[in-house]
């Protein structure tokens, strides 16, 4: 059964990965890497959420897995991020690179911690 | 990245159906590797993650290696890509589980062991991309003749 659960939060948080960079990189070009930082901030943002109810007791370990390690786990990543910043660097958009990492790792933390205090209300 | 017969970035049609069952499976069986990772090596609540450091830091391995040899090397079915990169390594690796361990690190007074997790795995991430790309640049130039790379175009569907 949790298997199941982390399999099927998955099976739709890594679509929702592709289809919203798909979106994102429509709109705003591929010259920065902004599909992977918005599913990355975004999915931090809900998994803030989530473990902020979950210390509470506002969620429970089914809704951790299916959302959590599925959903989120899924919808962001590490990967595309790192293999993105390498291949800014390597075309020589070495302060676009920094910025990528510094940018991501600063606005997923922020919104990991805003959206953990706001969990821990619910 | 994007194949360069495919036009960067165009609207999401019918025929991208294949493509998302592809990444939706894939994804569905990175997520099941990672989470069986953290069961078979759980790290106590207030220790360092290594489990998903170490996770994180062989998916981006895999796909350095993984670019180079569907980009440079070799032109593979065009599910391959969605399937395996975006997919299974996408499904594996982890953001959200890296940034939220740092908060709860950080929440349960264990700042320094916060600190070196922030610092380690963009760190270790990085430096693993870049080798197993270099790798495989490497191993697989002789064997096959490089294609020119393509440019940088980005995408979380990589």
């Amino acid at each position: 059964m949790n298997w199941l659960l982390v399999v099927v939060g998955a099976m739709v948080g890594a679509p929702l990965r592709y289809l919203t960079d798909r979106a994102v990189q429509a709109r705003f070009g591929p010259a920065f890497p902004w599909g992977t930082f918005t599913v990355n901030v975004a999915g931090s943002l809900v998994l803030g959420l989530l473990t902020g109810a979950a210390v509470g007791g506002a969620a429970g370990s089914r809704l951790q897995l299916l959302i959590g390690t599925g959903l989120c786990g899924a919808l962001t990543t590490y990967s595309t991020f790192s293999y993105e910043t390498l291949r800014l660097a390597e075309g020589g958009a070495r302060l676009r690179a920094a910025a990528n990492v510094a940018a991501s790792v600063a606005a997923g933390l922020g919104a990991a911690c805003a959206a953990w205090a706001l969990g821990g209300l619910l | 990245m994007t194949a360069p017969h495919r036009p960067e970035a165009r609207p999401v049609r019918a025929g991208q159906a294949p493509v998302v069952a592809a990444v939706a499976a894939g994804g569905g069986l990175g997520a099941a590797a990672r989470y069986a990772a953290t069961l078979w090596w759980p790290t106590g609540p207030d220790g360092f993650p290594w489990t998903v450091l170490l996770v994180n830091v062989v998916g981006c391995a895999v796909i350095g290696a993984f670019m180079v040899a569907v980009t440079e090397v070799w032109s593979p079915h065009r599910l391959v890509r969605p399937f395996f990169g975006t997919g299974v390594l996408g499904g594996f690796t982890t953001f959200s589980t890296y940034a939220v361990d740092i908060r709860h690190l950080l929440g349960t007074g264990h700042p320094g062991t916060a600190l070196a997790y922030l610092a380690a795995t963009p760190l270790a991430a990085l430096t693993a991309v870049w080798l197993a790309a270099a790798a495989a640049r490497r191993a697989l130039r002789g064997r096959h003749r490089l294609a020119p790379a393509t440019g940088s175009k980005g995408g979380a569907r990589a």
